[in-house]
């Protein structure tokens, strides 16, 4: 698959007597987006800290870029924001990139180039204390990107954003993951990480309960069908695929078979006589499988 | 670290708190180190045959031969308290505002941001004493001119020495304000918990050793304040030409002893601060 840019074993955090993240070992890819999910207190931020070097781990292994978290090497290569961004309130938005600039060794037209990517060169000499939350979220990705870094590591980037903002935000990080960028983001937003993600890592109660492409995670469920009349079509579908495989819910048939049966399905209930009025692949949303998988967790503890 | 000190110097420089220090820093020199003096020379007569001082004693303290027992006078005690503040605020904002972890996730080591931020106080604390030496240089030299009195600066190396002094003194307090800072996580508590130490703690244990439990002598001479007024009283014994040493300015320790351990705490407040950064998460 490629290079790993990031790679955990067995990763934990412990405080005191929680165990904040347990034995998560997950694998970052070059080039892909990939989405950590999980609810609040699953662990996601302080597995994303201890990538960043910010925290230490009580077990286990990680590397960045191949190098320990936190060592220059890894860090000259990531941008990272964490949970908000984190500026001086005094300094202006400009300012506070020049003051990041110099920490990472990086040349003052960067800042330009960083403040433009993220549409706040109009404002940049405005006092960050002034900032809406969305134009600070806004200027914690520009800091991310001032070493046009290779590997991005955000935490929750679309925080605060209105729509507009948000909408922007993903076209950002779409065009960055187009231009070979490699990101690894957390996000409460399933929908934005569905069309964003490559792959994705769930995490809940600290433990990462899936790790997959995003289509092999929604899996493909069955078939949705409708027709009349309704006895006749069931007894067709029943006879095709089972009874115990064939539901009926609001009117309508769903079948627990793969998609490539959809062919067979309307070819028995023409044969049958009998009218198909809609006929389709029964898709699950990143929504609805996170939270099966969450709740089964919260259940099992 | 140089990428760090870059970052931290703009930080410093940037910053209105900086700014509002060195003017206080300047306003009290100048209050009781010039003003003050001056006005009372000025109204001798209405003063001084009350007080039992001398006159012109009190006008020499405020000319360019005093310059540098007179820049320090104020160094033990408020200026102290005021770089203290400094390295507080250097320091313990990064928690407050969460910057820490900005700066922690650029390139640089832990180390060498932390070394960063020490280099740009060792700087800034220069700054602040030669800005007052400057400052204090053209007032007794106005003072002088006024007075016709000769404009006899003390020499490059009595100068130096002054400054020198001046700088590890305020270094050494910048130095425990930052150390409480990164101790403490915020700048609240560590401002308060300082300015306590030296503006109360050191004095009543000065006085108590001084007075009322002489075996507590050894204790005192250890203090940073104690020896960073010893150090000042080293440089100008008695209190200069006007005979009157200011708060904070003794004889506890000699002057050669008071440089020694001001050097050790910059020294121990530089590691200690070393490790925390080091090892403690940052959340």
């Amino acid at each position: 698959m490629g290079e790993q840019l990031v790679e955990t074993r067995e990763l934990s955090k412990t405080y005191g007597n929680v165990r904040a993240v347990d034995r998560v070992s997950l694998t970052v890819w070059r080039g892909e987006v990939y989405g950590f999910l999980g609810p609040n207190g699953a662990g996601k931020t302080t597995t994303l800290r201890m990538l960043a070097g910010l925290v230490t781990p009580t077990g286990g292994v990680a590397t960045v870029h191949g190098d320990r978290p936190g060592s220059p090497r890894a860090l000259a290569r990531t941008g990272v924001l964490i949970e908000a961004p984190r500026f001086y309130p005094y300094l202006s938005g400009r300012d506070n990139l020049r003051v990041v600039a110099r920490y990472a060794g990086v040349g003052d037209r960067r800042v330009e180039e960083a403040l433009e990517t993220v549409d706040l060169a109009g404002r940049g000499d405005d006092r960050y204390a002034g900032y809406s939350l969305g134009m600070k979220q806004r200027l914690g990705v520009a800091a991310a990107l001032l070493k046009d870094p290779e590997l991005l590591i955000l935490d929750e980037p679309t925080n605060g954003l209105d729509p507009a903002g948000m909408r922007d935000m993903r076209a950002l990080l779409r065009d960055l993951g187009g231009r070979g960028h490699t990101v690894l983001l957390s996000s409460h937003l399933l929908g934005e990480v569905q069309q964003l993600c490559d792959r994705v890592g769930v995490i809940s109660g600290g433990r990462l309960l899936a790790e997959s492409t995003v289509d092999d995670l929604l899996g493909q469920t069955g078939l949705l069908v409708r027709a009349e009349p309704a006895e006749k079509a069931r007894e067709v579908l029943e006879h095709l695929a089972g009874a115990g495989n064939v539901a009926v819910a609001d009117g309508s048939f769903r079948l627990r078979t793969g998609p490539e049966q959809a062919g067979r399905v309307s070819r028995a209930l023409a044969d049958a006589d009998v009218t198909l009025t809609e006929l389709r692949p029964l898709e699950r949303s990143l929504e609805e499988v996170f939270l099966e998988m969450t709740e089964t967790e919260r259940m099992g503890r | 670290m140089t990428a760090s000190f870059n970052a931290e110097l703009l930080k410093l420089r940037k910053r209105p708190a900086t700014w509002i220090l060195l003017g206080v820093v300047l306003g009290l020199t100048q209050l009781f180190g010039y003003w003050l003096p001056y006005s009372s020379w000025l109204t001798s007569d209405q003063n001084f045959q009350t007080q039992g001082l001398n006159p012109q004693a009190v006008l020499a303290g405020t000319l360019p031969g005093e310059l540098v027992p007179t820049s320090l006078g104020g160094f033990p005690v408020f200026a102290g308290a005021l770089a203290l503040i400094l390295g507080a605020l250097a320091a313990g904002s990064e928690y407050g505002w969460g910057t820490l972890q900005t700066a922690l996730t650029q390139r640089p080591t832990r180390l060498a941001v932390y070394g960063g931020k020490l280099l740009a106080l060792a700087a800034s604390t220069l700054a602040i004493v030669a800005a007052v030496f400057a400052v204090n240089a053209a007032v007794a030299g106005a003072i002088a001119t006024v007075e016709s009195r000769a404009l006899d600066y003390p020499s490059v190396a009595d100068l130096a020495r002054g400054i020198g002094s001046g700088w590890l003194i305020l270094g050494m307090w910048a130095g425990l304000g930052a150390l409480l800072g990164f101790a403490f996580r915020g700048v609240a508590l560590p401002i308060g918990l300082g300015v306590v130490w030296v503006l109360g703690v050191e004095n009543l244990v000065s006085a108590v050793a001084g007075s009322l439990l002489t075996s507590l002598q050894p204790l005192r001479d250890v203090l940073p304040g104690v020896n960073a007024g010893s150090l000042v009283w080293a440089l100008a014994p008695g209190g200069g030409s006007t005979g009157e040493a200011p708060p904070g300015v003794t004889d506890a320790v000699a002057g050669g002893r008071a440089t020694v351990g001001l050097a050790l705490y910059v020294i121990a407040f530089a590691a200690a601060g070393a490790t925390l950064v080091r090892r403690r998460d940052v959340a």
